[in-house]
């Protein structure tokens, strides 16, 4: 990862704001049409133009956001579509589990704005970063910069799309959507390195397949921890245990 | 807005903060075990896999493994040209094209 250091050897925190910024600019691409899609489906699926922007702001996680639009259509009652989000936004709880080593030591407000800004790409982005050897105080300034530029985007292009859409009401059936999967793969691959990883993916990706059938996406979730638990499993069995000092 | 759109996005902006929020708000008083720890290394793929496999080849609840699947000739592009050039944004592109291009002939 580029982050320059200074003479001294460390990085200021204004350097890792922009450097999670940038780090975060090949999933911006992979988020854009996903966003702008979400605005031209606003309209269709019966959000008003001020709804669909202020859910964007306030809720801020794309996938629930699609599902509720996708659940208004139909005409679900808003506690279906509730509890429904919170099914499909449940996997953050294994992202902010995953945080707790690196914020714990962070002021309340810093936790407030991280937790709000967690997305799927953010944690990707910074949770890599947290794990870098170099021992820089301010790697929660990178997650920060990487938040606030996904989070910049996604309200740009919900904007753009709300605006094309009333102009092309088409656009939401050219499959732009595929970006989202595209981005995760390319977020995917460089994990494969080791076996136990290997056999996380191989075990997430069948059990997802074969859970597909479950309500509200849950099988994201049963598949997601049938591959953790593999991983562990693999690893430990790998190597014989180390005992712990 | 009116109030049920109002209500909607309340109550989706609560559970969504209430999963992010809660586990850092503790995590000064939080000691995680390290079995935990370590599966918390698999969390990333795990779940970015459990996303991406049903989207490719789930079509209506069915199966879709055939060459005339664009989410899945795209996905078999962007997975060769991630693990040959490994670049993040040149997966996303060149797997966004084949997808768009098979779409568009198939």
């Amino acid at each position: 990862m580029a982050i320059a250091p200074d003479a001294t050897g460390k990085t200021s925190p204004g350097q890792e704001f922009w450097a999670g910024a940038r780090q975060t600019i090949p999933l911006i691409v992979g988020a854009i049409p996903f966003g702008i899609i979400f605005g031209t489906l606003a309209q269709t699926s019966g959000l008003s133009f001020g709804a669909a922007a202020a859910m964007s702001a306030l809720v801020f996680a794309g996938s629930s956001q699609f599902i509720a639009l996708g659940l208004l259509a139909t005409g679900s009652p808003v506690g279906l579509i509730v509890l429904t989000t919170w099914v499909v936004n449940l996997r953050h709880l294994l992202y902010a589990v995953g945080l707790v080593p690196y914020l714990q030591a962070l002021a309340p407000a810093w936790k407030v704005a991280l937790g709000f800004w967690l997305t799927d790409e953010t944690f990707m982005v910074a949770i890599q970063r947290y794990r870098q050897p170099d021992p820089s105080p301010d790697k929660h300034w990178f997650q920060l910069g990487s938040a606030l530029a996904m989070y910049g985007n996604w309200q740009l292009c919900t904007w753009l799309g709300l605006t094309l859409g009333q102009a092309m009401p088409n656009a939401a059936n050219w499959g732009l959507d595929f970006a989202m999967v595209a981005t995760f793969i390319g977020m995917t691959l460089p994990y494969l390195k080791t076996r136990p990883m290997v056999a996380t993916v191989l075990v997430a990706g069948i059990t997802a397949l074969l859970a597909r059938s479950l309500p509200h996406q849950l099988g994201i979730m049963v598949a997601a921890i049938a591959g953790i638990f593999t991983g562990v499993l693999v690893e430990t069995t790998q190597k014989p245990e180390v005992p712990h000092p | 807005m009116n109030d049920s759109e109002w209500l909607l996005i309340g109550g989706m902006a609560l559970v969504t903060f209430g999963i992010r929020y809660p586990v850092l708000a503790l995590s000064g008083r939080l000691q995680l075990p390290p079995r935990l720890l370590q599966a918390l290394n698999y969390v990333p793929p795990a779940v970015l896999t459990a996303i991406v496999v049903p989207a490719v080849l789930v079509e209506a609840g069915d199966l879709w493994i055939s060459w005339q699947n664009p989410r899945l000739i795209g996905a078999i592009a962007a997975i060769a040209i991630g693990l040959w050039r490994q670049n993040l944004l040149l997966t996303i592109v060149v797997g966004m094209a084949a997808f768009l291009l098979w779409q568009f002939i198939v």
